[in-house]
């Protein structure tokens, strides 16, 4: 399979704390590719370094999307590393709180327009065509997600499992061929799990998205994963198919605990 | 059973008003005949003014959360005044009407004083629209926005006076020069966010005031600049109150303007970006969105309509000095757009208007001018934080959404 995202001996220091260490990964063009590891295991870090919010200590993230060019990562800020074709979630929710939800989705699209002040004045047709494209476009994307009967309400008062939803709608927006998902079912119930699992299977097959999550729900990465990552204290302990990983003794070490030997 | 209660709170707290004021609102000592005088009359004031306002006080926030409580559960469906006012025609049109004859015949039924105070308040309407860019929209809180407003002021007088160039040459490079200012201030602060933001702008703010008041050469110092010209209307010479009415309707014309291009950058994909930077600086950059050029294009933009205020400004009292342009400048501007309403325009204007208007026509209380001010503020503060005019954001319509199948 070819790889969508390559990542090779990441490292993360916080001063003299090695968040993450020489860590490698890769995800292959519509796959869904899980990271998974007990608490402060450098999860989000790992998000954080991949996104451009860190700078990565040493190491390499490269971008291969369908049909494009290699195109390196590390050290680009966030905004062109979305423009490259990857775009994520947040773990706590931060959506634009009071913008509307179509709004919000139309944020995800900025980068995808080109209008600057002048267009802004002047509503040259040029940017009032792109105004429309992107309302209709944004508009295609919740009803992709099933946002639709929303459109015009302030973020802040959707449900909460909607309001996840249109993380991943908003990210869907910016165009990117990889998905990074953080903890997209934390706090959800049993039926809202479900749901999200259907979406993001949707969302792979229909969209070519290639996604990759981080969940500690382990039914929904079960199900969902082609393969998964296992980190712990910052190190990479284990990879390999969902079967693999359930009976890897590192994993369950790393989960609940060793044995002691008397 | 509930009003009782509240009436019983209110009670204790005026016995306890009482007992605290009764050394000094009630015993005196006379000194001269050596007698002690007991004012019990006072007391009773006291009293029942206590008791009166402390219950106003309790209706108000108990109004004000059943008020809340409607919006959450989605119980309010009528809209707020103002925007009943722009949404229904049968409203709006003759009430626009209104105000245009009302905002023409102004400077002619009423005294110069009148009208100038007006081209006052005008002022920072539009001054207060540009901070409204910064703060209200982008969130960056600007304690220096004074500065800009310098800048525009003094392009105006220096490039008068040495190049001689008229108001209306004046007003586009006056806003240039603001322009460029905003961004060249704008590069060291956008790093930071919140209060240290607000810090280092004010910061910057006094620095622009000093360099004003200590480089004499440059800018005439502490003595400032005399004699600027008002505005030329195509070379006739008007009279002290022809002038007046002319820089009136000037400031109208500017008000118009800045309305028109605030409300379009607002809605452009330039103001949804400002927005966002507002409510989520990570989440904001994570979507694609440059911060560099968000944050220098806000504090750019919103100087340039400081720029043009302090043009006018110039103009309009033909003297400038360093002395109007204090931090306490920067404070009201900033009063006026929290106060208004934070990115709402009309809640801005309204702000302006009240602001700049309410200590003028309260010359008559002039000792307890600012104690009503302040006092407005607070009341405001705790009863209505989100300004008089709330933002409300633009909604869509979608073809054929009630039954889901839509087809724009």
């Amino acid at each position: 399979m070819k790889p969508i995202l390559e990542v090779t001996n990441l490292t993360k220091n916080f001063g003299g704390l090695k968040a993450l260490d020489d860590i490698s990964l890769t995800v292959g063009q519509g796959e869904i590719v899980a990271l998974i590891g007990p608490n402060g295991a450098g999860k989000t870090t790992f998000f954080n370094c991949i996104t451009g919010i860190y700078p990565p200590t040493k190491g390499d993230v490269a971008i291969i999307p369908a049909g494009g060019k290699r195109k390196r990562l590390n050290g680009l800020k966030p905004n062109h590393v979305t423009k490259n074709g990857m775009a994520r979630t947040f773990q706590n929710i931060r959506l634009f709180q009071n913008m509307t939800v179509l709004e919000n989705v139309m944020i995800g699209r900025h980068c995808r327009m080109s209008a600057g002040i002048p267009g802004a004045i002047f509503r040259n047709p040029a940017t009032v065509r792109e105004e429309k494209k992107v309302i209709e476009d944004s508009y295609r994307v919740l009803e992709k997600i099933g946002l639709e009967q929303f459109v015009n309400e302030y973020a802040k008062n959707l449900p909460y499992g909607a309001q996840r939803r249109l993380e991943i709608a908003r990210a869907m927006a910016t165009e990117p061929s990889i998905l990074l998902l953080d903890e997209p079912a934390a706090g959800m119930n049993a039926r809202e799990t479900k749901e999200l699992d259907d979406l993001i299977v949707r969302v792979r097959n229909q969209e070519k998205i290639s996604i990759l999550l981080i969940e500690h729900d382990m039914k929904l990465v079960m199900s969902l994963s082609d393969r998964i990552y296992v980190v712990d204290y910052g190190k990479k302990i284990a990879e390999g198919s969902p079967l693999e990983i359930k009976s890897d003794p590192a994993v369950i070490k790393a989960y609940l605990g060793e044995e002691l030997d008397a | 059973m509930f009003r009782f209660n509240e009436i019983k709170k209110s009670f204790l707290v005026s016995l306890w008003m009482m007992l605290l004021t009764f050394p000094i609102m009630v015993i005196r000592v006379n000194t001269i005949d050596n007698i002690i005088e007991w004012r019990w009359k006072r007391m009773f004031m006291v009293g029942v003014g206590t008791f009166f306002l402390s219950f106003l006080w309790r209706y108000l926030h108990s109004r004000k959360e059943a008020g809340q409580k409607r919006v959450e559960t989605g119980e309010s469906e009528t809209l707020p005044l103002a925007q009943r006012l722009i949404k229904d025609r049968r409203l709006s049109v003759p009430a626009a009407i209104t105000l245009a004859v009302f905002i023409i015949a102004f400077p002619f039924i009423f005294s110069m004083y009148q009208t100038n105070i007006m081209t006052t308040a005008l002022i920072y309407v539009v001054v207060g629209l540009g901070l409204n860019i910064v703060v209200g929209l982008a969130g960056l809180l600007d304690l220096g926005y004074v500065a800009f407003y310098a800048v525009g002021a003094y392009s105006y007088a220096l490039l008068n006076h040495h190049f001689g160039l008229g108001f209306w040459m004046a007003l586009p490079l006056g806003a240039m020069f603001a322009f460029l200012f905003g961004v060249v201030l704008g590069f060291p602060v956008l790093r930071l966010r919140g209060d240290y933001l607000a810090i280092v702008t004010l910061g910057f703010g006094e620095i622009i005031r000093l360099v004003l008041e200590n480089w004499n050469a440059f800018s005439f110092g502490p003595s400032g600049i005399a004699n600027i010209p008002r505005p030329g209307f195509f070379g006739m010479d008007l009279s002290l109150s022809q002038s007046i009415t002319y820089v009136y309707f000037v400031m109208i014309g500017l008000v118009i303007f800045t309305v028109f291009v605030v409300k379009r950058l607002q809605d452009s994909r330039l103001g949804r970006a400002w927005i966002a930077l507002r409510e989520d600086e990570v989440a904001c950059q994570a979507m694609g969105i440059d911060k560099t050029r968000t944050k220098l294009s806000a504090f750019a933009l919103g100087a340039t309509w400081a720029g043009i205020g302090g043009v006018v400004f110039a103009a309009k009292t033909t003297f400038i000095n360093p002395a109007s342009f204090t931090i306490w400048e920067s404070i009201i501007i900033l009063c006026v757009v929290v106060l208004g309403g934070m990115g709402s325009i009309l809640g801005v204007i309204l702000g302006a208007l009240v602001l700049i208007l309410l200590p003028e026509y309260l010359r008559a209380f002039s000792e307890y001018r600012m104690l009503i001010f302040g006092a407005t503020l607070v009341i405001m503060m705790v009863f209505r934080p989100e300004g008089i005019i709330t933002d409300v954001r633009k909604t869509y319509k979608f073809k054929g959404l009630k039954n889901n199948q839509p087809t724009t």
